[in-house]
């Protein structure tokens, strides 16, 4: 038998049955809910459904939360009917809920792998693009939209037509300043928006096995933002250290037991990939975007390009629409390109290290631009709090939030006026992401950070000694 | 769901790419209950400006208003998964959108909504831009024989097969999926042994 990859490895115990025209039902073990899964209790309801196995799904509120404070009460009427769903939906159907006050809220995707509900082999699900995220600890997950979450709920089963598998391999080391988004808007500026469309990808070399596994999230978490159907690693002892003990995870024998399944999960040496894509770790730089899709991302040395010299004339018409709505120059140093607010925050890069990473930049420092930090959860919150983070980033001038999707999306009303420039470390430079009008630049934190001292898009590696 | 299987329209072009899921809908409508119709939100910041004021938009003519096809460029629908995206064009009116790639979510969600995602080569798909010289146009669409005739021109376009048989008997999954109920439970039976630790 042909080796298999660990893709290959985890659909395979999750297939139920193939039809005929190469679907697959797969067995469902996760399914994570979050405010905006109400479009799919709606379809339930439509139907006097019931949840088929309510134990499989965890509802987190995070999209639409106030992060001024965790009261509803001043927050907009629709707002908070929002929310509100999210809580009778699941108290309806039986489902777990960790919800606004609770000392585990936070970004679902920083949630799961905290609580420890991310697993090595799971399959999981949510309505949600970043999902690819949980693929970090080696779970096959990924995003969908409100018909398969309504199906999830009925059946916890999917029908998905099998990916191809790619495998992109980081070798070598990071320069100092070089973070995983830097990786990933490497790849992705590369390959392009929907380079790995209909790809599962894998990530594998010696750059990823450094890295953190909270580094991994963040490389994983921005697979969809390439277009891959989701993004994993194998698990190794680091991601079994890092779930031992967490509250949803095996406990004593039984963690053993998963433990030796989870070592026999990674890409046989004879496994085949579709594509192919080597990366040379020494060759990334920090990136930051200058456009409207995180494809249109430069290393912070160049300068924003020119529609002039672009490959074809309607590609100069694209690169004229992203910096038209931009307001930048062709030409102009990305250095020169001065921001009026930084954003820390989202499934991306709001994880404790991230938090550690900015505020090692920002210590002592004033900010010259206003900006906030709202934290992946509240339990980073409260660790960043233990560690006086807190203080550096209120110190340097910026506000401290509550945990919350926040102004990676803004549905919760946290907004970048229009025409205002942001330097953010979410993952979407999207046209009116974070408001209408607003002009999003994607980096890592230390980039925010250092962005936000100095008030225009700088390279870190000058402020490193 | 409404079967799919040809469709005579009014095709208006947007020559633009990566024309993602949070144009297609900004994400502050989507508190707002689908009942009450989706429509007015697509593209929304395309279309008005910040005062409320239709910009100069083809999709603001009364002629892209009763257009059923929207033809565009590559990797149309990136991004979130908001299936709200979808709710967006098809109750504008859209039944098919013809582009040379799609967002793997909002392929899913529009074929899950009965709006067929027609994949052109960046040949073909700008050749119909081309044709249709920045105005919507007559556009004949058949899922059978996976056709697209504009102006004498027929090309052909790609559907993955089971989206397409779906479309054009209007399936839903899970009426499908709870007829399997007997083989769900057999499997979860076995899986449960082979990992006890998932309880």
């Amino acid at each position: 038998m042909a080796g298999r990859t660990l893709f290959d490895k985890i659909w395979q115990a999750h297939e139920i049955c193939q039809v005929d025209n190469g679907q697959s039902l797969l067995w469902v073990d996760q399914h994570l809910a979050h405010e905006g899964s109400f479009h799919a209790f709606n379809k339930l309801a439509e139907r006097d459904l019931p949840v088929r196995h309510p134990e499989c799904t965890i509802g987190v509120a995070d999209h639409y939360v106030p992060t001024i404070s965790r009261s509803l009460i001043a927050v907009q009427p629709k707002i908070r009917n929002v929310i509100e769903q999210l809580i009778s939906n699941t108290r309806r159907h039986g489902v777990r809920l960790i919800g606004l006050d609770d000392p585990r809220q936070g970004i679902v995707h920083v949630v799961g792998p905290e609580q420890g509900i991310t697993q090595p082999g799971l399959l999981m699900v949510c309505g949600d693009s970043h999902t690819s995220t949980h693929g970090a600890l080696g779970a096959l997950a990924f995003g969908v939209g409100a018909s398969e979450v309504a199906h999830v709920l009925a059946t916890q089963t999917l029908w998905q037509t099998k990916p191809k598998r790619m495998r992109i391999t980081i070798e070598g080391q990071l320069a100092p300043g070089v973070t995983a988004k830097d990786i990933a808007l490497a790849w992705i500026s590369s390959l392009g928006a929907d380079g790995a469309r209909g790809y599962a990808i894998e990530y594998a070399g010696s750059v990823v096995e450094s890295l953190s596994v909270e580094a991994r999230l963040t490389l994983c978490n921005l697979s969809i933002e390439g277009g891959g159907r989701c993004g994993m690693i194998a698990p190794d002892e680091k991601t079994i250290e890092y779930i031992k003990g967490r509250a949803f995870a095996p406990q004593g024998e039984a963690f053993e037991q998963a433990a030796a399944y989870w070592r026999t999960l990674y890409s046989d040496d004879d496994a085949e990939f579709d594509r192919e894509i080597t990366l040379k770790g020494e060759a990334i730089e920090p990136i930051v975007t200058w456009g409207v899709s995180p494809e249109e991302a430069l290393p912070i040395g160049c300068c924003v390009p020119d529609p002039a010299r672009a490959s074809s004339p309607a590609k100069a018409r694209q690169i004229q629409d992203s910096l038209d709505y931009m307001g930048l120059t062709p030409g102009q140093k990305l250095t020169d390109v001065a921001i009026d607010k930084v954003f820390i925050g989202s499934c991306t890069n709001a994880r404790i290290e991230d938090l550690r990473a900015a505020a090692e930049v920002l210590r002592g420092k004033t900010c010259k631009v206003f900006g906030m930090v709202s934290p992946g959860s509240t339990m980073v919150k409260a660790q960043a709090e233990v560690e006086g983070l807190d203080k550096i980033f209120t110190e340097a001038g910026l506000e401290w939030r509550e945990s919350g999707c926040s102004m990676c999306v803004g549905m919760n009303g946290d907004l970048i006026a229009s025409g205002e420039r942001c330097a953010s470390t979410t993952n979407r430079n999207f046209k009116g992401r974070q408001g209408p009008g607003a002009r999003t630049h994607l980096m890592s934190p230390v980039m925010v950070a250092a962005a936000a001292v100095t008030g225009h898009l700088t390279d870190i590696r000058d402020t490193l000694g | 769901m409404k079967p799919f299987t040809r469709l005579s329209s009014l095709a208006a072009p947007l020559s633009l790419e990566n024309v993602d899921t949070d144009q297609l809908i900004p994400a502050r409508f989507m508190k707002e209950s689908r009942a009450d119709g989706y429509g007015g939100f697509l593209l929304h910041d395309m279309r008005f400006d910040e005062g409320g004021t239709p910009r100069d938009s083809i999709l603001n003519s009364p002629d892209a208003k009763s257009s059923e096809i929207l033809v565009t460029r590559r990797n149309f629908g990136g991004g979130s998964s908001r299936e709200a995206a979808v709710y967006a064009l098809v109750d504008f009116g859209f039944r098919c959108v013809i582009a040379p790639s799609f967002g793997d979510i909002f392929a899913s969600n529009a074929v899950n909504n009965g709006l067929l995602p027609a994949s052109v080569s960046e040949q073909d798909g700008e050749q119909l831009l081309e044709a249709l010289a920045d105005k919507p146009d007559h556009v004949d669409i058949d899922l059978a024989s996976q056709t697209i005739t504009c102006k004498s021109t027929t090309i052909s376009f790609d559907i993955n097969p089971t989206w397409k048989l779906k479309l054009l008997n209007g399936w839903d999954d899970i009426d499908l999926t709870l007829a399997e109920a007997p083989k769900i439970e057999t499997f979860r039976e076995g899986y449960k042994k082979s990992f006890p630790w998932l309880g």
